[in-house]
């Protein structure tokens, strides 16, 4: 069956009119992903019955005449490593591949309080350690607009799966781009906010300190919507911020004119794809149209980022996944005692892109190694934090491509890691500098979309949303509406 | 050892008893059954984030203030990592450059003299869990069951510097240690409990000489005496090797109570690479110092202080003094005992002779005491009233252990009130002075101890209800009479 590319709006609309149900809404979208998942696998997990219920949840709502939020009935996919009390949560790995949280994140408790309706658990690279979602023990998710390409990573299934139109929004994490790159590649719009914006309780933990969660959906203003539901402080995650939430939506229609745009030269060079250039370059433009004021600008210490994330990122993750060694949850490998359990646990349920992370980040926290790596890396990433902050004395937003290219061909990169690690090149720093970034689509090369992200002050998310609103509004990106081919299924 | 000089630094393990844990909302509750105080925090399950509890903030500081320390404006958390089944996190959150509290130090009474004992630093971290093995050894053990309810408990480390001259010494440094956590209500200090817990650096060196030995650590030093022992053990070890021309391994040892003996836990090549990095999960500590202050205003008076007041002030011995405040507890009921109104001599006495050889009897500890401090300064008022005499109040007092009732009740059910009336008392002495003409005639013939012989038949005579100092009075005074 085909389905409309339904607003949240729209379907609020749907439902409070009561020209459909949210049970029959959800069975519509069940039935999809039956038909649909098998070629894109953008679901590790799907809950039809937890689905259902809450759909039927927001029917008797709707009965008793109560006011809806507007996430409420509206079909939604949750990325694998936000835990999900009681439904399985893989982070895309075997070591976890049996692991049934007995607690839920603090947004899908969001979620679960407005009545969203979560179909499922989203594909991803193992811990979000990855480019393509080909790091996957699940398979790689695949392009909706070209199955034999990649979807980007890690948040490749939320992003696959709003693409397809195999769920209306989703959650995804960033770490070092991972919701702005698959919305790239899929052509779909990707937030990652503010570091210490969205609660990180219950998100399993990549690199604590550059993950963040956020929404993915077709529209800038569904985006917003989802960021009025999982913003705000959260007194069980001290690293999020007790600044106020505003209205994300109240503002989108704002307009840019007076706005200042920085387009910082180092994104847009060497390594960048031209016609990738040229299409971030021509929205630009078309925003200057409209009355914002753009203008070149320099990050000179961009070209150190991608090192200096990758001692940070393995760093952390060297000591976030130390947990996993079969001793009390996840699965195990029986050895002779304790020690052999845990290595042959770790080293056979560990895919070897986790496995090289580990062993990266091992090594530069190691006793005479720490200065010479972590401490520089660290040096290095308030170098960058400084280049935004110079930047953001002079501009309102900085605009940049997402990816130097569009999406490549499943396992065309898998050979050569720091090939892959290029992907991140442009969304890195965003995360080494704590700020919040909006991808969304502008434009077509090849066939395949190509994204662009604005990237905000600290907690400018309003901000940002709005320039990307009324970009949406003027690009003419093609949209995904009928344009995928698993959407025109 | 005379040609060698010990040098020992301890590093004690105190948990704070904060209701509950350290990062998570969980009871500390000691006892209960296993893996029942838990939750996914502390289980450290995935996605879970550590939210510090203000309460072991406050208590580490209230012990960096009591030991004299540099409270630190900025302090963080670290990741400590290493791998043990019992780590649910295999990395254990401490502080590792910015610990909360430093360059302190503590007076230590050793020998006749008070020494100085540096602390290096004062950090915060949380406990591990508790392993049960199948067999003898995590290796050797079919299996082990792991008991999380202690994961998370806090604990504060307080490393000391190498100041520390003997086995004696390091007794002394660790229970003056103890009775200032327990004085300011940090810690319960129960080290049979694994509240508080010691590990040892020793290293020998030639007298006069500057430069450190190298040094051994001792793990699993579950007492005092064990502290003592241990260490006495470990620096013959030492001397042994040093004597017959040998060199000291860097290694960590095992305190074996049973055989008396170290034995080998690692050696230097297997020492951990804890490879710390800041915890990005918790944000960094910006000490106010208005709230320091305020936490420094609240300390109570701390054991030297309130011993130089009761020698000073009340005249007690140092003795007295010492044993009084080496708990805050037993300070505490002291105190009660003169605020009902007794003399400071008679209840420093009464407290630590009658009162402590009874606690120490049955076991108990001076706040479970069955004779309420009130109870005892009645006691010790009707022996200055002179309604009984001193050896019957011993008697009355071990009624008033038995039975809870108050001392006078006690008294006048047995009719144990002291004879002072002068007819019958004089009756008592003469009948005595004729019953016994031998001792009499010692007396006369300067053997003073008859004196004491007569009084002794007195007392018996009266059942000691006799006022003794009434009758040594009035018998003398027969005696010189002739
Ligand atoms: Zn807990």
């Amino acid at each position: 069956m085909t389905m409309p590319y339904y607003s949240i709006g729209e379907i609020h609309t749907l439902l409070v009119s009561r020209e459909t149900s949210a049970e029959a809404l959800c069975r519509d979208y069940l039935e999809r992903i039956e038909k649909i998942n098998p070629e894109i696998n953008a679901y590790i997990t799907t809950d039809p019955d937890g689905a259902l219920n809450a759909a039927r949840a927001v029917d008797r709502l709707l009965a008793a005449g109560e006011d809806l939020h507007p996430l409420a009935g509206v079909p939604a996919i949750i990325k694998d490593n936000i835990c999900t009390r009681m439904l399985r949560t893989t982070c895309g790995s075997r070591i976890l591949g049996q692991f049934v949280p007995p607690y839920s994140a603090t947004v899908v408790e969001r979620v679960n309080a407005v009545h969203g309706v979560i179909l499922g658990k989203g594909n991803m690279d193992e811990f979000g350690m990855g480019s393509s979602n080909e790091n996957s023990a699940f398979g790689p998710a695949r392009n909706p607009w070209d199955p034999t390409r990649v979807t980007g990573g890690s948040s490749g299934g939320p992003a696959a799966a709003v693409a397809a139109n195999i769920a209306v929004w989703g959650l995804g994490s960033d770490t070092g781009g991972s919701i702005r790159t698959p919305a790239s590649f899929c052509g779909v719009v990707g937030m990652k906010p503010t570091y210490g914006r969205v609660s990180r309780y219950g998100l399993v933990a990549y690199a604590s300190s550059l993950d963040q969660i956020g929404p993915f959906a077709a529209s800038v203003e569904d985006v917003a919507i989802a960021m009025n539901c999982i913003s705000g402080y959260d007194p069980a995650d001290s690293t999020s911020a007790r600044t106020s939430v505003p209205d994300f939506c109240a503002g989108l229609k704002k307009g840019v004119r007076g706005l200042k745009i920085g387009l910082p030269r180092e994104y847009f060079g060497e390594g960048i794809r031209p016609e990738v250039s040229a299409a971030v370059m021509a929205a630009a433009a078309k925003l200057s149209d409209q009355g914002a004021e753009c203008t070149e600008i320099s990050l000179p210490h961009t070209e150190y980022a991608l090192a200096a994330y990758y001692i940070i990122a393995p760093a952390e993750a060297s000591s976030n996944l130390a947990r996993y060694d079969g001793v009390s949850y996840g699965s195990r490998i029986d050895g002779d005692d304790i020690i052999a359990m845990s290595c042959k646990t770790r080293s056979r349920l560990f895919g070897m892109e986790v496995q090289r992370r580990i062993m990266l980040g091992t090594y530069v926290l190691s006793s005479g190694y720490y200065d010479a790596y972590y401490l520089r890396a660290l040096k290095i990433r308030r170098l960058i934090k400084g280049d935004f902050d110079r930047a953001f004395a002079s501009v309102d937003a900085i605009i940049a491509p997402v990816v130097p290219d569009v999406a490549f061909r499943i396992g065309e990169k898998t050979d050569d890691p720091l090939t892959m690690y290029m992907t991140d090149v442009c969304t890195i720093p965003v995360n080494m500098a704590g700020l919040p970034s909006l991808a969304i689509p502008c434009g077509l090369v090849d066939g395949l979309p190509v994204g662009l992200q604005i990237i905000g002050r600290p907690m400018a998310e309003a901000e940002i949303l709005q320039i990307g609103h009324c970009a949406e509004q003027i690009i003419g990106f093609a949209g995904i509406a009928n344009k995928t081919k698993a959407g025109a299924l | 050892m005379n040609k060698w000089e010990m040098v020992i630094g301890l590093e004690v393990h105190s948990e704070l008893k904060t209701r509950s844990k350290i990062f998570c909302g969980c009871s500390t509750r000691f006892g209960s059954s296993p893996n029942s105080n838990i939750c996914p925090v502390c289980l450290g399950l995935p996605g879970v984030l550590p939210v510090l509890n203000q309460k072991v903030l406050e208590f580490a500081i209230k012990a960096g203030l009591a030991l004299n320390c540099r409270i630190a404006a900025h302090s963080k958390f670290d990741r400590k990592n290493y791998y043990y089944p019992d780590l649910p996190k295999n990395y254990q959150i401490s502080q590792y450059d910015l610990p909360i509290a430093e360059n302190g130090w503590l007076d230590v009474e050793v020998g006749d003299g008070i020494k100085r004992i540096g602390i290096t630093r004062i950090h915060m971290e949380e406990d591990a869990g508790k392993l049960v093995h199948a067999g003898s050894t995590i290796t050797s053990s079919s299996h082990s069951l792991v008991d999380y309810n202690r994961t998370g408990v806090p604990l504060i480390e307080i490393v000391s510097e190498p100041d520390l001259r003997s086995p004696e010494e390091a007794r002394a440094y660790l229970e003056k240690l103890k009775a200032i956590l327990e004085y300011i209500e940090v810690s319960d200090c129960k080290m049979e409990e694994g509240s508080l817990r010691c590990d040892a650096n020793i290293s020998l060196r030639r007298h006069g000489q500057t430069k450190f030995g190298i040094k051994t650590e001792i793990k699993n030093l579950t007492s005092f005496r064990a502290v003592q022992r241990g260490l006495e053990y470990e620096a013959g070890r030492q001397q042994t090797i040093l004597d017959e021309g040998g060199v000291i391994e860097q290694e960590t040892r095992s305190w074996d109570e049973e055989k008396g003996v170290t034995v080998l836990l690692r050696g230097k090549e297997h020492a951990h690479d804890y490879r710390y990095l800041p915890d990005p999960d918790l944000v960094p500590l910006e000490i106010d110092r208005q709230w320091v202050e305020e936490l420094k205003k609240q300390l109570p008076e701390l054991p030297s202080a309130r011993k130089q007041r009761y020698i000073e002030q009340m005249g007690l011995s140092d003795y007295d003094a010492g044993v009084l405040t080496a708990s805050r507890a037993t300070a505490d009921y002291f105190e009660q005992v003169l605020a009902a109104g007794a003399s400071p001599k008679g209840a420093a006495n009464w407290v630590t002779v009658e009162l402590a050889g009874k606690l120490n009897q049955s076991g108990l500890t001076i706040s479970q005491s069955p004779v309420p401090a009130a109870q005892l300064a009645q006691l010790l008022k009707l022996i200055d009233d002179r309604v009984i005499s001193g050896k019957i109040a011993k008697d009355v007092f071990a009624r008033m252990w038995q039975t809870g009732k108050e001392p006078e009740q006690i008294i006048r059910e047995e009719g144990l009130t002291q004879i002072s009336d002068d007819d019958s008392l004089r009756q008592m002495v003469e009948q005595v002075i004729s019953q016994h003409p031998q001792t009499v005639a010692d007396f006369h013939a300067g053997k003073e101890k008859a004196v004491g012989f007569l009084v002794g038949q007195i007392m018996k005579l009266s059942r000691g209800k006799a006022n003794p100092e009434i009758v040594n009075r009035m018998l003398r005074e027969k005696l010189l009479e002739g």
